[in-house]
């Protein structure tokens, strides 16, 4: 079998095993969501032919197609990328921690404490900018992440506890959330509505300079833990006897999940499902190799965010319908999916 | 597992004080609130009925929504008793299977599909059959796959169900918007301004669904040693299963109709008529009714005071969800898991 190919430099020292089908499979999934970004910015009310969107990346196309697609149509591009990549890797993060398929960040409490934080916030805070408003739902997400992971933590943190206490807590920060939707006026529980189903709406190039950083910083991060998320894959016993330090590394990668989750949330609300979807997809198309799986995860996570989108900006015209209404939409079936293939399979 | 209530004559006795306990809160709850009323009043509101102004409301709001919270907590706990007996396992209840996100999508769909010419009636029933559909959903998903029906199954496949109702719910609102302002009456958990009309279209079902519940008592106990066990002892569990689920649909859809999603009632009061007379059902069935009603008509009584210098109400589904976390947690915790 010639699926791997070994590449040793001598100098400096280093010895590569490439499995070169996912490698292809991974190119193509990015060309593949190159081409979904140039056509999603073309669709819209205003339509736009691809010829026409390139030559405004270039900065040869008439003005008022440069202003729709660089200034309009791309950060909401650009953004819905960042978003599906960062809940992509967040997932397939938890996934392997868990050592649960069903594992996602909507599970621990991440996107239900940011959506209670940002509801209150819109109730509450009268005089204060909406610019804050996706730091405070960050800042919602981390907190209850971290509250259901104490509260779970017992000599270690057992997988099925962490799940009950996720949907626990989560169901908790769901009531406060209708609390808050009810002392406001009615206007403002629509906009809390809008919010807390996941949209990508009016982004702008600050929210793109918002979620930049954050995004940048923590998949790299996760890169320099691909080796021990490998580790991890084959169980608490032989990660530890192959020298895993399993418990900070766990919280590691817990804190690397959430901030991942928690910044996504805080940008686009309770886009939910993508965590699970993306890196399913993802193993069954690249193994389970974390080197291949987190890249091909966060380009399929992006690609699902993009086209939901689309499809919530396009279908239902003239209204422009929030992206996590349709991740929702495809995503339930997909797990039900999930939860049936496992009687055969594994 | 230690039971408090040990004797027969002290299970009986302790039955009786709950059922003081609860007359007294519903009185309570008939008196007490932004207005507050003396027994005397309250009597004669029924005795000789005035058309007074404290008249009408103790007959066309308090007395009615006494009565559904009593309802509502009852067929609560009792469909969480059934759900914990059926999955074996205690952290079954109601609200995470989903009936709730059902109910909503269904009312919200009905809405914009036929127009908001129905009356809450109407929109009751659409409620019911909503919730329904999605129990045996869940039920049925959650039983599937590899296994059969584990807990963990059952919570996640609630968990997406929900999300799927979730989101057509938000697909319609966010589509019209006035469905919003409709549909807001079903999205909070609330007794508020019940009327007895809807408290006696949704009764009989919910009675039925109890004595349904009393009948079946044997059978549970049977059914909680494991199937195997249970269908050597000559009980046919299919039979059994069907039953139970038939009657869960009946006290959670019902309930859903009549007071939106209340959440964790049925997992608080079956626990707590556990630790007083253990795992015998024909005592865990009369004292889930008792206490459940009795405690969400506490609940509703809290809820209504907490926040009144500020003129505001806290739904009452909302603070049974806050009491439910705090009390769920340590039952988790307690719990080992590998």
């Amino acid at each position: 079998m010639h699926r791997h190919v070994v590449i040793r430099t001598k100098k400096p020292a280093l010895s590569f095993h490439v499995n070169k089908r996912a490698l292809g499979i991974n190119f193509i999934l990015f060309l593949l969501l190159s081409v979904v970004i140039v056509l999603s910015i073309g669709l819209g009310s205003l339509h736009i032919p691809v010829w026409e969107v390139i030559k405004a990346f270039v900065g040869a196309g008439s003005e008022q197609n440069e202003l729709i697609v660089l200034d309009w149509r791309l950060p909401r591009v650009v953004v819905s990328v960042m978003v599906g990549a960062s809940l992509a890797v967040s997932g397939a993060i938890l996934q392997s921690l868990v050592r649960n398929p069903l594992a996602s960040p909507d599970l621990i409490g991440t996107t239900a404490g940011a959506t209670a934080a940002a509801v209150a916030f819109i109730t509450f805070a009268k005089d204060v900018s909406v610019q804050w408003m996706p730091l405070v739902a960050l800042i919602g997400g981390l907190l209850t992440a971290t509250l259901t992971y104490l509260t779970a933590w017992k000599e270690g943190v057992s997988p099925f506890r962490l799940a009950l206490v996720g949907v626990c807590i989560s169901a908790g920060m769901g009531a406060l959330t209708i609390f808050f939707m009810v002392i406001t006026q009615t206007h403002k529980a629509s906009n809390a509505l809008g919010w807390m189903t996941g949209t990508v709406y009016g982004m702008s190039w600050v929210n793109v300079m918002t979620l930049l950083p954050w995004t940048v910083l923590f998949l790299v991060a996760t890169i320099f833990q691909i080796r021990y998320l490998n580790a991890q894959e084959l169980g608490d016993d032989i990660a530890r006897g192959i020298g895993v330090a399993i418990d900070k590394k766990r919280l590691l990668l817990i804190a690397i999940s959430v901030a991942l989750a928690g910044a996504a949330v805080g940008v686009a609300g309770g886009i939910s499902f993508i965590g699970l979807m993306a890196p399913h997809i993802a193993r069954r198309l690249v193994g389970s190799a974390y080197g291949y799986l987190l890249p091909a995860s966060a380009v399929l996570g992006g690609m699902l965010v993009v086209l939901a989108d689309l499809i919530g900006r396009t279908v239902f015209l003239p209204h422009d319908l929030p992206a996590g209404i349709f991740t929702a939409a495809i995503g339930a079936p997909f797990f039900v999916y999930l939860l049936y293939k496992t009687r055969n399979h594994q | 597992m230690n039971v408090i209530l040990s004797s027969r004559l002290q299970k009986t006795t302790v039955l009786i004080v709950g059922l003081v306990v609860l007359a007294v809160v519903m009185v309570a709850s008939i008196l007490f609130g932004i207005n507050r009323y003396s027994l005397t009043t309250a009597v004669e509101a029924y005795t000789q009925f005035s058309g007074s102004e404290e008249h009408l409301i103790i007959t066309t709001s308090r007395m009615p929504r006494t009565l559904t919270a009593v309802a509502v907590g009852s067929s609560l706990a009792v469909a969480g008793v059934l759900l914990q007996a059926l999955t074996r396992n205690p952290l079954a209840s109601p609200s995470l299977i989903g009936v709730n996100a059902g109910a909503a999508a269904a009312i919200v769909t009905t809405i914009v599909v036929f127009g908001s010419q129905f009356p809450v009636s109407q929109m009751m029933w659409a409620g019911f059959i909503g919730a329904g559909v999605t129990a045996l959903l869940v039920y049925g998903l959650a039983s599937a796959g590899r296994g059969g029906m584990t807990p963990i199954k059952l919570t996640l496949s609630g968990a997406a169900v929900a999300a799927f109702a979730s989101s057509v719910t938000s697909l319609f609102m966010l589509l019209q918007e006035k469905t919003m302002t409709e549909a807001f009456y079903w999205l909070v958990g609330s007794v508020e301004g019940r009327q007895l009309d809807h408290f006696v279209m949704i009764i009989p079902y919910l009675l039925v669904g109890w004595l349904g519940a009393m009948l079946l008592t044997g059978s549970l106990n049977l059914m909680v040693l494991g199937d195997d066990v249970a269908t050597g002892l000559g009980q046919k569990i299919i039979l059994v299963k069907a039953t139970a689920i038939l009657i869960v649909v009946l006290l959670a859809g019902g309930s859903v109709a009549l007071a939106g999603p209340i959440a964790f009632v049925g997992i608080i009061i079956p626990h707590l008529c556990r630790f007083l007379v253990g795992l015998d059902h024909r005592w865990l069935i009369p004292y889930s009714i008792v206490f459940g009603g009795a405690f969400l008509v506490c609940a509703d009584l809290l809820s209504r005071l907490v926040l009144m210098p500020l003129r505001l109400e806290v739904p009452v589904g909302v603070a049974t969800a806050m009491i439910g976390v705090a009390f769920i947690i340590p039952l988790v915790r307690r719990r080992a898991y590998a």
